[in-house]
């Protein structure tokens, strides 16, 4: 077994190493990389480390489930992330950062004393957390050993496995992350590498889970005293305690180092933040799915003998005699450790080396000039002997604290000192006031604070917990929640006034107005941040050139220098004294390989700087943000001239359609003229030419047909006009009560001959008690006798019907007019109550008539507010309604 | 002349009181056609010599009218004359293109008319 762990580990790495390996030799391979957004929310996912992958199920043992807190302050802040993740990947990218501590200083007057103050703290909070994992990892690997009873030659319990793990790690971190970092990449082979590691312990994490579930199916004396009631979600009944310790972990997940180093440093852009607000969570939520129920079944399983429960997830398979699942899971432990410990090494080492080493080699002129040809080799060896220091710092820990002491949860110990820069940072990108002093003495206070309260008593306190800060038997409750959110928030509330008060009352310098501006209006500037950089400042080319080469090399400087001034329009022929965008560009490119603070002071030492002028840092401000609501402006007058232009197209379509229907208009009326006129010109041609010849019966029908047919022009002239007339607004109607009933007998009457002559019975059905209406009384009538008119013309020959129907139907009067003849086919519905309607379709006629009265009627009673329509369901007969409101709108 | 069948297309009652009498008046005989299926029916049954064409019908329009009669070899000395108001260029030269032998507009001169017929005759 022994043998076999080894090797499980050994191969593990192996693999992070290979694909570490492969992503960094393709450049193909480093695009994808870089630009995934789902691998940016996996690599965010270093968060969960061995602390999740074991504490929680110890937690969850104790029926104590607020390990919750710890996922959900990060799932509550997802959202936001989108406001300050955003700005602070833009100010990393514009100013080239590369941890918190360059993060923080260079917001506050580039201060180098501020930068050795958090990384200092950083190391302080954050080694006995790499400490941790590597605990983690060594009681892991112990617990399948000592367990391991049938296996006589466990040589493994002598050999110092977790100096091995760190030596490993501590080599594959050299790497990857100071072979390649003097080119411009960002160690994306590691960054793939940590979200492989996310999905390896998710997943054995997952398939442990259901593995369990599924052998405890069929025993059920495995769940048996499972009480969901027993869950503590408040175990103190403190909510305070709660609120504090989701508020905790929301802070931590945005300051830890590794946080800042996945989710701002490596981020190549901002859009991926997206994909991480709500891929992120469902991470969190997966990899604690089955916390609870392996809690419940390893505490059944292990009734009686004492047992770890933060080992649970090793001792149930290892009691199971299923040796594969216990490798495996190991595995998924290693991998949540590892990727912590790699991580945060990483970022911490940058901060020891730029914000510690860095500055004192640079203010060391002696030193700087006697290394002066190996210059560009001392950000490297600064690099690893960082790394080495971290790791055998938290290896020493491990060795002689952790093991001796078990500590209250070191994790969350941790937590609150991150926590600690919170003001500093989230003054610093939306506060412009606050300023180094400010910072400082926030800082300085509550990590004061942390130190006495937290660390003072843990180093102390003999008294022993679980090694995640569980408890060590079932029913024992964590006392140190408590403490953790009480010194939280002595410590913020100490810091936060500090902060304030600091800021308040001291001045902040010129560079650190320009910088404050540069940090709280970050989403103003383009994304191109180039030239936004603030200088002001004259040097000589070959000065700068020279100093950039010591450290990046020559042909990389070259390179891109060249570049810059492309892309800037910069002539650098010409040019003896440089401009100032690209001095700035110089710090930039500096500032990742030896910290924002030491390439400042390099930049300084050949560049003669003038004071930057309050004056000045608000012109350039101002001109960059004119330039930004030029473009604004140009955009929305673009974007109103499209829609005018829009407006005036669809106006034109509109006019052309309407001067095409004018012209049907026209031509189908003159056409319809026509038709009588040739009626009277051909018989009145006849009468004349053959007046002897005619017998006088037939003049007599010829005369009368020519009276028919002019009547008829008549009616269709006046017809017209009165149309045009309605359309144009010229007739009104003249609104007065009219009764509907009386107005029926009316048009009934003076129809009365055209009936009785065709021998068309009428049915005339009026509900009673009907209120007067108010309408215009000529115009109604007009529409009546049309729709009578039309039914006496329609209707069945031999014994023709018709049909007035008038009834009320809420505040609208119907009136339904029906005749028994052929009914009008539904495809003419519409179009009938067209002015002409065949006009649409030149051959086909309507049988007689003007062509108008429908079109007129419409008119009428769309005047009244009401509707005409016609039945066309109905299989025999036309059935036509119309129906108008009792009373009128007048306005 | 007599003898020789005159077919009269066309809805309007009116129209076809004043060429009943033109038609009858010059000693042909008038058949009566008020709308495009009568006009098909009775031309089939009395093979007429010449049909006045109405073009504006409810039913079967007078180009389709025009188009059937000129396919069938059973009228192959049938003349057609389309009398319509629609008189704009394109119209006429559409019912031309139909197989009509003479177009003449509403509203028409009985003199002309009848010599366009004659001249057919």
């Amino acid at each position: 077994m022994s043998g076999l762990i080894i090797l499980v580990i050994v191969a593990y790495l192996a693999m992070l190493f290979f694909v570490a390996y492969r992503i960094d030799a393709s450049t193909r391979l480093r695009l994808r990389v870089a630009n995934s957004p789902t691998i940016y929310a996996l690599s965010l996912a270093v968060y969960c480390t061995a602390w999740t992958f074991f504490g929680s199920v110890g937690g969850a043992s104790a029926y104590n489930i607020q390990f919750l807190t710890i996922y959900i302050g990060p799932i509550i802040l997802m959202p936001f992330l989108w406001f300050v993740y955003r700005k602070f990947i833009r100010v990393s990218r514009a100013q080239g950062i590369s941890s918190l501590s360059d993060f923080i200083a260079n917001r506050y007057d580039k201060s180098i004393g501020l930068n050795r103050l958090v990384a200092v703290l950083l190391m302080l909070g954050i080694i006995p957390y790499i400490a941790l994992q590597i605990t983690g990892i060594d009681k892991a690997i112990e617990t399948i050993v000592t367990n391991n009873g049938t296996e006589q030659n466990a040589w493994l319990r002598y050999v110092d496995t977790s100096l091995l793990v760190t030596l490993g790690l501590g080599y594959f971190i050299i790497i990857f992350t100071t072979k390649r970092f003097q080119e411009k990449e960002q160690n994306t082979g590691l960054v793939g590498a940590i979200a492989l590691e996310s999905i390896v312990k998710l997943i054995v994490f997952l398939f442990f889970g259901i593995y369990i579930v599924l052998y405890a199916g069929d025993k059920p004396e495995l769940y048996a005293d499972f009480d969901a009631s027993k869950l503590k979600l408040n175990p103190n009944n403190d909510y305070g305690q709660w609120f504090g310790m989701i508020f905790l972990s929301a802070l931590a997940f945005l300051f830890l180092p590794r946080q800042f180093e996945m989710g701002v440093v490596t981020a190549a852009n901002e859009r991926k933040v997206k994909r991480a607000i709500w891929m992120f969570p469902i991470y969190l939520l997966l990899i604690n799915l089955f916390v609870i129920p392996i809690a419940i079944i390893g505490n059944n399983m292990f009734a009686g003998n004492k047992m770890n429960p933060d080992m649970y997830m090793l001792s149930i398979p290892i009691h199971l005699n299923n040796g594969w699942m216990a490798l495996l899971v190991l595995l998924g432990g290693f991998s949540a450790a590892s990727g912590m410990i790699i991580v945060s090494t990483h970022a911490l080492s940058k901060m020891v080396s730029n914000a510690i080493l860095m500055p004192s080699f640079i203010n060391n002129r002696f030193v700087l000039n006697r290394f002066k040809d190996r210059n560009h080799r001392i950000p490297v060896f600064f690099r690893r002997l960082s790394i080495f220091t971290v790791l055998l710092l938290a290896y020493l820990y491990h060795k002689f604290v952790v093991a001796d002491f078990t500590l209250i949860s070191i994790g969350l110990v941790s937590f609150v000192a991150v926590a600690q820069f919170a003001p500093a940072i989230l003054g610093g990108i939306f506060w412009k006031l606050g300023n180094k002093y400010g910072a400082i003495v926030g800082i300085s206070l509550g990590f004061f604070v942390w130190l006495v309260f937290l660390i003072g008593p843990t180093i102390l306190n003999v008294n022993l917990h679980g090694l995640f800060g569980t408890a060590d038997s079932g029913g024992a409750i964590r006392p140190e929640g408590d403490l953790i959110t009480t010194v939280l928030f002595w410590s913020l509330l100490l810091n936060t006034l500090g902060y304030i008060l600091g800021s308040l009352l001291t001045k902040q310098t010129a560079l650190e107005q320009n910088q404050a501006t540069l940090y709280v209006d970050i989403m103003n500037y383009s994304t191109d941040v180039d030239s936004g950089v603030v200088w002001k400042g004259t040097a000589f080319f070959p000065d700068i050139k020279s100093l950039l080469s010591r450290f990046l090399g020559e042909r990389r400087v070259t390179a891109e220098l060249n570049h810059f001034a492309q892309k800037q329009g910069i002539n650098l022929e010409d040019q003896d004294e440089l401009d100032s965008r690209l001095i700035g560009y110089s710090e930039k490119m500096l500032s990742p390989i030896v910290g924002t603070s030491s390439a400042k002071i390099l930049i300084s030492s050949v560049v003669k700087e003038e004071k930057l002028s309050m004056e000045d840092v608000v012109n350039i401000l101002e001109e960059s943000q004119k330039i930004i609501a030029v473009n604004k402006e140009l955009q929305q007058r673009t974007d109103e001239l499209k829609r005018v232009s829009e407006a005036l197209r669809l106006a034109n379509a509109r006019m052309k359609e309407n001067d095409l229907m004018k012209d049907e208009f026209l031509y189908t009326v003159t056409h319809e003229m026509r038709t009588p006129l040739t009626s009277i010109k051909a018989l009145s041609e006849l009468l004349s030419d053959e007046e002897d010849a005619m017998p006088e019966d037939v003049k007599k029908e010829f005369l009368n047909t020519i009276l028919k047919e002019s009547n008829r022009m008549t009616r269709l002239i006046s017809q017209v006009l009165d149309l045009e007339n309605f359309e144009s607004g010229k007739h009104q109607l003249i609104i007065d009560k009219v009764d509907i009933s009386e107005l029926i007998q009316h048009c009934l009457q003076s129809l009365d001959g055209v009936f009785k002559q065709n021998n068309i019975q009428v049915c005339i059905g009026i509900e009673s008690e009907l209120p007067d209406l108010e309408a215009d009384y000529d115009r109604i009538t007009q529409v009546v006798l049309n729709l009578l008119a039309n039914a006496a013309k329609y209707c069945d020959k031999e014994s023709g019907k018709v049909w007035i129907d008038i009834s009320r139907s809420g505040s609208v009067l119907q009136v339904k007019i029906a005749d028994n003849g052929p009914g009008v086919i539904p495809e003419l519905r519409e179009i009938i109550f067209e002015k002409f309607f065949q006009a649409k379709n030149q051959t086909m006629r309507k049988p007689k008539g003007s062509g108008l009265g429908l079109a007129i009627s419409k008119k009428i009673i769309q005047l009244h507010e009401g509707k005409i329509d016609v039945d066309t369901n109905k299989p025999e007969g036309s059935v036509f309604t119309f129906s108008i409101p009792f009373t009128q709108n007048r306005d | 002349m007599t003898g020789k069948k005159i077919l009269i297309v066309d809805d309007e009652p009116n129209i076809v009181l004043s060429l009943d009498y033109l038609v009858r008046r010059k000693g042909f005989v008038p058949l009566i056609a008020r709308n495009g299926t009568e006009a098909l029916s009775i031309a089939n049954e009395h093979i007429p010599d010449l049909i006045i064409l109405d073009i504006m019908m409810p039913d079967i329009d007078g180009y389709d009218v025009c188009q059937t009669i000129k396919a069938n070899p059973l009228f192959g000395h049938t003349k057609i004359i389309f009398l319509s108001a629609k008189s704009r260029p394109e119209d006429i030269s559409k019912g031309l293109k139909m197989g009509a032998d003479k177009y003449v507009t509403k509203p028409f001169s009985t003199k002309q008319l009848m010599v366009e017929i004659m001249e057919l005759m």
